[in-house]
């Protein structure tokens, strides 16, 4: 199996949906002639040429409410939001207008656009260009939220994003774009809403995302040499939420770990922790326990930017607590 | 920038649909008023009042295929372009039969099979939209042009300044076009905006920047047809100034006693409706029998459709939770 990059995939995925669909346009800072700032629309302008892919100035609420008009009206918009804590720039297009336009219509249209924007701490970036985005957006019903985890997913989410019927955020993370992983060769579509059981254990079930989920493998990698056996879901789909396979592995493993890049008020393991204490409650052996962020911001200097997203031994050390109830 | 102060004298037609709409428009605006005082229509309503020539003058000038993006205050824009009334009356008192199933109300009149791709209650957010709808005109070929309706008090706001900037760098076919109505809310516009005319910005982005009489509805047609041939034939965007007024407060509860005396007085001697049913008689198209019997006429659709409405059923309770996603 080739190996590709993170990066390389979703590259890939936008020209391949460019080259299905003539209605595919893409936008944003800097994607077209310089080929993005993270290096991930090179050749694009190249191929499909400058009526497709345009570079934009930087009106984070213009583009975004561009994309609105024109999914609404014929075409398939891709926007690149670059950083994700821009999304806050353009936040009334997204919650008042993208996510409400079908449903304050009656029905009426449909929105077929994708915004990506990577996300995520670990590159240095300081505090306004490392936070992720999705906890934000998933108390806005009308959006369809992807965070993809893997390089076969940076493709095949984001594949069908731009074939969806409906808005999707695609959240990349950042410190992933030179994630190499062996694929396919034929890189499949992947269905939004579907969670991937990523490692099967019996002991204690981990739900994460993107880069702390990929911590969570080391740190089931570390604990499996201690005999406990680690279950890691990876969500990819924070809306919709697949809530079946998180309730399968619990009747299997009765604990629940939940681990976010996210501070913890509001973060998005708030939800998991309802669904395990609503649906799951009789099959918990052990409080619901999650490790995040707290109430810290992402920080510059690098020894403080490591210790704010949860690590593997952090991660660790909390599935040992939790054996431990 | 000019000041085309001659209105041009449209074909016979033309003028008795002007007239109509504008008539229309001012006996369902009054029909709406009672509506609220009756509390049939709840939340808040924008009335446009004295503005008709502004919906009615842009609307003559709409082609199919082309959208429009409006405001809250919105009515009139949406039943120029055809808009039925009972759809937009059943549409206000929340009722299963409204345009948009009852979820949107007063402040979200749409209806895409007209290309009314909406009115908005956030203020200027409905700019960018028209400039994503001129974009697909753009790279589909299709000849059509998106119009957005906006306040002078949108133009201070980020929403404006980011979609003409973008709108003239990629030169899409898209008139913006301001109904300067003096007030925002309750603000008159000197206390807000530190330029004479909105027209005047549209030299920030190299756009043309055209002041109209927005009370004389042949003059809005004319100027507003010129910006939207150049729009069309790949010539940009414009930014087209209506100079109107509100001749009622900013929302229901307003009775806006901050305007300065005799303001409003002044105003309703240029009401828009007077303007073109006088020149209209004048030239011999019209006498004052057959205009009071357009307007009882009127009277008697709108007092039907009213009538409709209200008899016409809420939306089933579960439809709450329908139309949020397209499934599919």
């Amino acid at each position: 199996m080739p190996k590709m990059t993170y990066r390389e995939a979703i590259t890939k995925a936008l020209a391949d949906a460019m080259r299905a669909d003539a209605r595919v346009v893409l936008f944003g800072e800097d994607v077209a002639v310089a080929g993005g700032v993270f290096k991930v629309t090179p050749g694009l302008y190249e191929e499909f040429g400058a009526l497709r892919v345009r570079d934009t100035p930087i009106s984070e609420q213009a583009f975004i409410g561009a994309a609105l008009g024109a999914a609404i009206t014929g075409l398939r918009p891709v926007a690149e939001l670059m950083f994700a804590d821009f999304i806050p720039v353009a936040m009334d297009q997204i919650v008042n207008q993208i996510a409400k336009y079908r449903y304050m219509s009656g029905g009426q249209f449909v929105v077929p656009l994708t915004i990506r924007a990577a996300q995520g701490a670990g590159a240095g970036f300081g505090t306004q260009h490392s936070q992720c985005a999705e906890s934000w957006l998933m108390n806005m019903p009308g959006l369809k939220i992807v965070v993809p985890g893997t390089v076969a997913d940076a493709y095949g989410l984001l594949r069908t994003a731009i074939e969806e019927n409906n808005p999707v955020i695609v959240l990349e993370h950042k410190v992933m774009y030179n994630l190499a992983e062996e694929v396919p060769d034929v890189l499949p579509h992947v269905p939004l809403g579907v969670a991937a059981v990523r490692r099967a254990g019996r002991d204690v079930t981990i739900v994460a995302t993107q880069l702390v989920m990929q911590r969570s493998l080391e740190a089931a990698d570390a604990l499996a040499a201690e005999g406990i056996s680690v279950e890691v879901i990876d969500l990819r789909s924070m809306a919709p939420l697949d809530e079946e396979t998180i309730l399968a592995s619990l009747e299997k493993t009765h604990r629940l770990l939940i681990v976010e890049e996210a501070p913890h008020a509001g973060g998005w393991g708030a939800t998991i922790a309802a669904l395990a204490a609503d649906r799951g409650i009789y099959l918990l052996d052990a409080p619901v326990k999650r490790v995040n962020m707290g109430g810290a911001l992402v920080a510059y200097s690098p020894p403080l930017e490591d210790e704010v997203v949860p690590n593997a031994k952090r991660i660790a050390q909390a599935v040992r607590d939790l054996v431990a109830e | 920038m000019t000041q085309h102060a001659l209105a041009p004298a449209l074909p016979l037609e033309t003028r008795q649909r002007m007239l109509r709409q504008m008539l229309e428009i001012r006996l369902a605006e009054e029909s709406i008023q009672g509506l609220f005082l009756e509390n049939l229509i709840r939340g808040t309503t924008h009335l446009c009042i004295g503005q008709e020539a502004c919906s009615s003058g842009v609307a003559a000038v709409l082609q199919p295929g082309d959208t429009v993006t409006c405001t809250y205050r919105g009515h009139g824009h949406a039943l120029a372009m055809g808009l039925s009334l009972k759809g937009m009356l059943a549409e206000m008192m929340g009722k299963a039969s409204g345009i948009c199933k009852g979820k949107g109300g007063s402040m979200h009149m749409t209806d895409a099979s007209l290309g009314l791709l909406g009115a908005n209650a956030i203020v200027g957010a409905q700019l960018p939209i028209a400039v994503g709808a001129a974009l697909t005109a753009q790279v589909m070929g299709t000849g059509t042009l998106a119009i957005t309706f906006f306040g002078e008090g949108a133009s201070n706001i980020g929403a404006f300044h980011e979609a003409l900037n973008l709108a003239a760098i990629w030169k899409l076919p898209v008139l913006f076009i301001c109904e300067n109505n003096q007030y925002g809310e309750y603000s008159a516009m000197h206390v807000t905006t530190p330029v004479a005319n909105i027209a005047d910005r549209a030299s920030s982005y190299g756009m043309p920047g055209i002041i109209v009489d927005g009370q004389d509805a042949e003059i809005v047609y004319d100027q507003v047809k010129a910006a939207a041939d150049r729009a069309r034939s790949g010539g940009g965007p414009s930014l087209i100034e209506l100079k109107t007024y509100r001749f009622k407060g900013h929302s229901r509860t307003d009775q806006a006693p901050y305007r300065p005396k005799g303001e409003l007085d002044a105003w309703l001697k240029r009401d828009p409706i007077l303007i073109l049913k006088e020149r209209m008689i004048a030239e011999g198209q019209l006498d004052e029998t057959e205009y009071e019997e357009l307007r009882s006429a009127l009277e008697r659709s709108v007092h039907e459709a009213v009538e409709w409405a209200k008899a016409e059923p809420f939306p089933a309770l579960e439809t709450l939770v329908q139309d949020i996603y397209y499934e599919g």
